[in-house]
């Protein structure tokens, strides 16, 4: 047996757990760089006694962008939130395996989780900009770091808000309360705020479930932009959306991975019913 | 036969209903109607208080009653507000579980025990080791901190609780520390609930009786106090040792009841302040 058929016989047999995805150099479906950015191994997290994510592994990829999609309560947003160990927050949680950030594992002892959260910034469901000014907001995590102050503060303010192409409908309002502005603009706001601490890997949780299609597509257009320079995992249970923004696709049901590859790939030609049965809106 | 029935229930709400505000009307009333022929600059700005004489001004009493007041808020804030900071954010469960019901346990002490207690406790210490009588305002703060603590930390711990969980997260995803998110998220948004628990308190430390009239000494001539170790007398405390010899109909007996529509103007203020702060609070979020 060659090495080739070898390991696809384990993506059969381990469907329901591990898929491996093939390693490719060539530039394909505008992903530049195929690099792991984020490795989980046998990741486990429980809540109390439920085991709410079930031996996950999978790779995503540096300068891509990772959709995660299954029904409610599959475990997609607890997922993520393993990626910047926001469930060490929630009383009673526990977690094993490993999370590889750049080769290193997020769950050692020696890493500091503010500075994790630094380099993994995250978007959630619900807009949730601060009762702050527009300004305030976006400098929240410069001033926490101490990363800039005075002008430098004002331009990497700046330098945020245009890459969450935001700075034309705000710059003359900076002073204004973060609360005055539109869900879209707010959720904008909440990714510039996020963008200002020059993360290296952007969560977003659901970020259009609250929004309109107009805000929606200004969202999805922008996180199609940011792959260029960030990794971004997103969070959605709408299929479309998925295809729409995704280089990559992982699908989760009740806790397990079920199926991970190309967004195309998953989308034409899923191997495993279960996926089949979801995209094809049979339930979910 | 049905529709009777609801119209009877329905008198009889409505009845208990403006019972209960006929009941504080009519008091509010009587005490205007005794009180209020007392009350002139005079009596706000004089500075003696000398029933023997028909002198009545209760400059001393006003100024002593808000020393003591606003110095049980500050020492109940110091307290306080920590021990709330520290049982909203901090805390887990089960010393939550333990502290709140402890605290809340304080407002269970009748009065008259605490204030026996500051007597033969915190007063003789001050008298041993401070000077003076013994019977002084800081006794007044300390019994009266004891009494506003309960309610200062427990509204204020909601006030906290009551930020919104999405601002937490929001910080902490960026990076923020506990501390940090603290410090610039939750206390920033939670401040008007913390500000109204402090006025309340006031309110409760202005109006209390019994055990502030054990423990600050009450001179028979009342001055303004230029030490913490003076001996004071309160609005409250005026009333409780007056009232057994004062005369009826006599003009006595209507500045006494002028005290009375003085010290309720007082809390009644200070609660509007609060309810402002409140409000003020909700409109902000």
């Amino acid at each position: 047996m060659t090495d080739l058929s070898r390991s696809e016989g384990r993506i059969l047999s381990n469907r329901y757990r591990t898929v491996q995805l093939s390693e490719s150099k060539t530039v394909k479906d505008g992903v530049r760089m195929v690099k792991d950015k984020i490795e989980v191994r046998n990741l486990n997290l429980w809540f109390a006694d439920r085991h709410i994510l079930q031996d996950l592994s999978l790779s995503i990829k540096s300068n891509s962008v990772t959709a995660i999609m299954g029904p409610s309560g599959c475990g997609k947003t607890t997922f993520i939130r393993a990626l910047n160990r926001m469930n060490k927050i929630i009383e009673g949680s526990r977690t094993t395996g490993e999370v590889f950030l750049d080769g290193v594992n997020i769950y050692s002892e020696k890493i500091n989780v503010f500075e994790l959260r630094k380099r993994v910034g995250m978007v959630h469901q619900k807009p949730n900009p601060f009762p702050k000014s527009i300004f305030d907001n976006a400098a929240y995590g410069l001033r926490i770091h101490n990363m800039a102050n005075g002008k430098k503060l004002e331009k990497d303010v700046e330098q945020a808000l245009r890459e969450a192409a935001l700075w034309d409908e705000v710059k003359d309002r900076l002073k204004e309360s973060a609360l005055s502005l539109s869900g879209g603009q707010q959720q904008r706001l909440c990714i510039a705020r996020a963008l200002a601490v020059k993360p290296e890997v952007i969560l977003f949780d659901e970020p259009c479930s609250a929004l309109d299609p107009a805000a929606t597509a200004k969202i999805e257009d922008l996180i199609q932009r940011l792959k260029e320079n960030y990794t971004v995992v997103i969070v959605t249970h709408n299929l479309q959306q998925a295809a729409r923004v995704s280089d990559f696709v992982a699908f989760l049901y009740l806790g397990r991975l079920i199926e991970y590859g190309r967004t195309k790939d998953i989308f034409i030609n899923p191997k495993n019913e279960l996926t089949e049965r979801y995209i094809t809106g049979k339930f979910g | 036969m049905r529709r009777i029935k609801e119209k009877i229930i329905e008198k009889i709400l409505l009845f208990s209903a403006t019972s209960s505000i006929l009941i504080v009307f009519f008091i509010i009333a009587f005490m205007f109607a005794e009180g209020w022929s007392a009350i002139n600059l005079d009596f706000i700005f004089g500075l003696i208080w000398h029933p023997k004489t028909n002198e009545f001004g209760i400059l001393p009493i006003i100024v002593s009653t808000i020393i003591v007041g606003v110095g049980a808020v500050l020492i109940a804030l110091v307290i306080g507000i920590p021990c709330a900071i520290f049982l909203a954010e901090f805390a887990p469960n089960w010393v939550r579980n333990i502290i709140k019901p402890s605290v809340e346990m304080l407002v269970g002490i009748p009065s008259i025990v605490l204030g026996f207690f500051g007597l033969m406790l915190i007063v003789p210490f001050i008298r041993d080791n401070l000077g003076g009588r013994g019977e002084c305002i800081l006794a007044g703060w300390i019994i009266l901190s004891i009494m506003t603590l309960p309610h200062v930390i427990s509204i204020s711990e909601d006030a906290i609780r009551a930020v919104p969980n999405s601002y937490r997260e929001a910080s902490l995803t960026l990076g923020a520390t506990k501390w940090q998110t603290v410090r610039n998220i939750t206390l920033p948004n939670a401040k008007s609930g913390i500000l109204a628990s402090l006025i309340l308190g006031m309110g409760n430390a202005v109006g209390e009786t019994m055990a502030v009239y054990m423990v600050i000494g009450n001179p028979n001539i009342p001055w303004i106090p230029t030490s913490i170790l003076d001996s004071v007398r309160v609005l409250t405390s005026t009333i409780v040792m007056e009232y057994g010899y004062m005369e009826w109909g006599s003009p006595h007996q209507h500045a006494l009841f002028a005290i009375g529509v003085v010290l309720f103007i007082l809390v009644a203020i200070i609660n509007l302040m609060a309810r402002y702060a409140i409000k003020r609070g909700m409109i902000g979020r």
